[in-house]
């Protein structure tokens, strides 16, 4: 019996947001004052979200890991956002962006989720524009678009390579207001050790002050959840150091059912890998494939003679180039969807054609596009993504074709949410990266800001009122309740036993273990065998990990190894329940290959038969098997197809 | 490559702090400064060189130059010796082998030591707090496109909107003043129309705020653009200063008039 209630309103697909917002219930104005809401994370969506329920009149708290809001990971997101504005007139629609999303996520989403998503793209573009955003324009002085994977139309705005600051710092303005307003109470470098729950509703926090060390408590009426992805599980990826997975963690062994943690997006185009002293990657911007071209050498003497040294890209002849994405892709070439560039990539690579020291690289090549436009037009599209290759590879891109290679970037997965974005848990909501919604198998380029902020401006404000008017009556939580002294003090003890096993191995010696367990079996290419094997070694490095981990210092001030380490032992579980949600999904979808399911082209072979659901895991201890729930996606309104970017 | 390390080490803000020297070996010249700082606190915790294990506390989190965290003060400079470059960014191939590199926390009394390398930079927040944002709410505004802005004008806001609040103008400025900072956040502001409507209150209140907090007094040195890892533009400062200069006068003649000459 399955215990999912998605709540999909009834009625037409494009009507269903409007009569959910013309029935839901309010909170009055003096009723707000009264009623307290945390929010955990300052990226988009918890920005956006915290500014808004200030705005709206109540009460609240709002946490971050970093010193100051404005840093959370968001800030680092480069290439754009999607809105169904059809600016450039070339026949966008919010039910074609609707429909890229849904087939571009390989109809693995919700259908309701993902039209309210492209409903209120329009209103998110309008809103940073207020707020000072200063997104591209062009010489009449309107807003500028450029176009991303999976797309044929042009709907992405874009601030320079800086869109996802840009965003974040109108939202962290929003937040500012508040914060001197006195509705939002801010609470930077602290750290969400576990969700306090009271007569089964979430109703608050435990969070380390990371300065002083103090374990604190928060209670509220409801929690918001908007703490980023868990791409870090694999140790190299494109996320923040910071980025984590624990606050979802833990409310998931609270109760909250994890949706689809299998799916994690493999972004193509990333800075390959060049030491093992590596902290992470670094992502080149999906937007750079609007002009650069993907390439290997055609002949494989040439890709041995560049591996050794002996030969440089430009050294090879244009009929001696294999275009491989366009070969494969006439329709939509260079901007396939995320999870097939990367794949063919690593098919390239593994066939031995790729190049770079090690093998593991194609090139983007610019020259192209730098003949037909001119290097000054390339230049102030892509001048900072240029800058910063350089920086870090030591090379010009606009003389010899820059070298990448797919990296961990995103993750699709996250904790199961109904159409409110409600958990599992009465009272906990999850937005932004952190909950599993709208992009099924695969997400598109420049959807993760449109989602962070569609979740935090135009969902949440609406959804989390249905929730709060039948709180009113409750009144303020204290935090001397006996659940909250049993949530800190099993909080404190696992710091202390983290303390206490005085190992070997550093936190990073074990995570890079663990990462390299996920990139070899749970990565781009996932076979029954290896996700078994897989199984295994991640139990075993998890006992290695509470038998020989060494975290230096004590419960007092600042210990990053301490959080390192906390963060680790959550990875370590998580880790476990990615690899078996890979191993039950007999099926290709998205970002989601499984060797055995592949057509005679290599192209990826779902199952809509057995695996139209998501996969919503129930935790129930460490050493049980998770419970599987299955929310069947019913597409009422789009014809279920075979992803096809050929023709 | 190898280098010895002097590295400020601080117990925590009211402790006295002391440089510490140490010296890491094979250092691969495409490692970025901050993962070499990593290398050496691998060796502290797994190699024990030093009891108690007590790893170098530093703040850091995007390593792609966008986040604002790193600050670091490496030889006499904040975020080292490129130019335009965050510490995170900086890789070990812009240094000689052999080299000793001093590292030092930002240094500033508005921004106190909380361990080693980690200062708070909260004031930074404060600032902006008082008005660096357009005091927009959410919903009920008008469609993206309904003013238009000439290029050069969204351009100019977005090199001024390009700070990452990092702090290295401020501990690059013998005064500490948070000049460039503030005058970053105006300009963006000043230069659209969207922020025109509380210009003049969000600059008085800025620059209130930011002598309020401790920082001290513009002297037009430029330390501060020479140092920024952004290239932020002193003309930025000269925008803000007229500003002020307007915003003042404008208030002086309301007071004229609400003083009552007739
Ligand atoms: C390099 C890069 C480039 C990208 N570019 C694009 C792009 O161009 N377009 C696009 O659409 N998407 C892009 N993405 C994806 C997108 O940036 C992210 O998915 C999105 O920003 C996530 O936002 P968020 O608000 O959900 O979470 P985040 O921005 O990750 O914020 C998480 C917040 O939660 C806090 N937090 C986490 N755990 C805890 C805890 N335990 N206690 C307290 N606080 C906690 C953090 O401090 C932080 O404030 C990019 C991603 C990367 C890595
Ligand atoms: S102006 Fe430059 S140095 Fe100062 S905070 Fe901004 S980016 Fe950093
Ligand atoms: S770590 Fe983000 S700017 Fe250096």
């Amino acid at each position: 019996m399955t215990k999912l209630n998605s709540k999909i309103p009834e009625g037409p697909l494009h009507q269903k947001w409007t009569h959910y917002k013309a029935n839901q219930k309010l909170v009055s104005p003096a009723n707000k004052r009264k009623l307290e809401v945390i929010v955990v994370g300052t990226g988009l969506a918890g920005a956006s979200a915290a500014a808004s329920f200030g705005e709206m009149g109540f009460n609240v708290k709002v946490f971050c890991i970093q010193d100051s809001p404005r840093r959370a990971h968001s800030i680092a997101a480069q290439g754009g956002i999607n809105a169904a504005k059809n600016y450039p007139n070339d026949g966008d629609s919010i039910w074609r962006l609707f429909y890229d999303t849904i087939k571009g996520g390989d109809y693995r989403a919700r259908e309701a989720n993902v039209y309210r998503l492209a409903e209120v793209s329009s209103n998110i573009i309008d809103q940073c524009v207020a707020q000072g955003v200063p997104f591209a324009r062009d010489y009449a002085g309107y807003l500028d678009n450029r176009s991303f994977g999976g797309a044929q139309v042009s709907r992405t705005f874009y601030a320079r390579g800086q869109t996802g600051q840009q965003l974040l710092l109108g939202a962290y303005g929003a937040l500012s207001k508040e914060i001197k307003r006195g509705s939002v109470q801010m609470y930077t470098r602290h750290e969400m050790l576990d969700l306090v729950l009271v007569d089964g509703r979430a109703r608050g926090i435990i969070a380390r002050n990371l300065v002083t060390g103090a374990i604190e408590r928060f209670a509220a009426h409801a929690v918001v959840l908007a703490t980023g992805g868990y791409g870090n599980v694999y140790f190299l990826s494109t996320n923040a150091m910071n980025s984590n997975a624990s606050a979802a963690w833990k409310a998931h062994k609270r109760g909250a059912f994890f949706g689809n943690p299998a799916f994690v997006q493999i972004h193509p185009t990333c800075i390959p890998v060049h030491g093992d002293y590596q902290s992470k990657l670094t992502l080149m911007s999906e937007s750079l494939r609007n002009d650069g071209r993907i390439w290997v050498p055609k002949k494989k003497e040439d890709a041995e003679a560049i591996r050794a040294g002996k030969l440089k890209a430009n050294d090879i002849s244009e009929d001696d180039r294999d275009y491989y994405l366009e070969r494969r892709y006439p329709a939509f070439g260079n901007l396939v969807p995320r999870d097939v560039a990367s794949r063919a990539a690593k098919e390239r690579c593994d066939a031995g054609f790729g190049v770079g020291l090690t093998g593991l690289a194609v090139y983007l090549d610019f020259a192209d596009a730098i003949r037909r436009l001119g290097k000054d037009v390339i230049e102030s599209r892509y001048g900072n993504l240029f800058q910063m290759y350089e920086k870090i590879v030591d090379e010009n891109p606009y003389e010899t074709p820059m070298m990448i290679y797919p990296a961990v970037h995103y993750t699709m997965g996250g904790l199961w949410v109904d159409y409110e974005l409600q958990s599992t848990i009465p009272g906990l909501f999850v937005a932004g990266e952190a909950n599993f919604s709208d992009h099924g198998a695969n997400r598109l380029g420049a959807s993760a800001l449109m989602q962070g902020l569609a979740d935090g401006y135009f969902v949440l404000p609406y959804t989390i009122q249905n929730y709060l008017a039948d709180q009113i009556t409750v009144p303020k939580f204290r935090t001397d309740l006996p659940e909250f002294d049993a949530a800190a003090q099993e909080a404190r003890e696992r710091l202390e036993q983290l303390l206490s096993v005085q190992g070997k191995y550093s936190v990073d010696t074990l995570h890079k273990r663990l990462g390299k367990i996920m990139w070899d079996y749970v990565g781009m290419a996932r076979d029954k065998a290896g996700l078994k094997f897989a199984i295994e070694e991640i139990r075993k490095l998890r006992k290695e990990f509470w038998e020989n981990v060494y975290v230096p210092g004590t419960l007092e001030g600042v210990n990053d190894e301490l959080m390192k380490a906390s963060r680790l032992a959550d990875y370590l579980e998580l880790a476990e329940l990615i690899a078996r949600d890979a191993l039950h999904r007999n099926e290709s979808c998205g970002g989601h290959f499984r060797v055995e399911y592949q057509t005679e082209d290599g192209e990826a072979l779902r199952n809509d038969e057995e695996f139209k659901y998501v996969a919503a895991w129930e935790w129930i201890g460490l050493d049980a098997e998770p419970v599987l729930h299955k929310e069947t996606l019913d597409y009422e309104f789009v014809e279920i197809k075979t992803r096809n970017y050929k023709s | 490559m190898n280098f010895t390390l002097k590295i400020w080490r601080q117990e925590n803000a009211k402790a006295k702090g002391r440089f510490k020297t140490y010296k890491v070996e094979n250092i691969s010249p495409d490692c970025s400064f901050l993962e070499m700082l990593d290398i050496l606190n691998q060796q502290l915790i797994e190699d024990k060189i030093e009891l108690p294990v007590d790893p170098i506390a530093f703040d850091h989190d995007c390593r792609e130059g966008i986040c604002g965290m790193c600050s670091l003060y490496i030889n006499g400079r904040p975020h080292g010796p490129e130019q335009g470059t965050t510490a995170c960014q900086l890789h070990m191939r812009k240094f000689k082998d052999g080299d000793t590199i001093t590292v030092e926390p930002w240094r500033a009394k508005a921004f106190p030591v909380i361990k080693d390398l980690m200062v708070d930079r909260s004031a930074f927040d404060k600032i902006i707090q008082e008005g660096g944002y357009i005091s927009v709410t959410t919903g009920g505004v008008p469609d993206a496109n309904a003013i238009p802005i000439p290029k050069e004008d969204a351009d100019l806001a977005m090199d001024a909107a390009a700070c990452i609040g990092c702090g290295a103008c401020v501990a690059a400025c013998k005064n500490a003043s948070a000049m460039l900072f503030v005058a970053a956040k105006v300009s963006q502001f000043a230069l659209l129309p969207q922020g025109r409507v509380e210009a003049e209150k969000r600059v008085q209140a800025m620059v209130a705020k930011m002598d309020e907090l401790g920082f001290g007094s513009c002297t037009n040195t430029y330390a501060c653009e020479a140092e920024c890892p952004k290239n932020i533009s002193v003309e930025n400062i000269a925008r803000l200063n007229r500003e002020y200069l307007k915003a003042k006068i404008k208030h002086a003649d309301r007071k004229r008039e609400a003083g009552g000459f007739g």
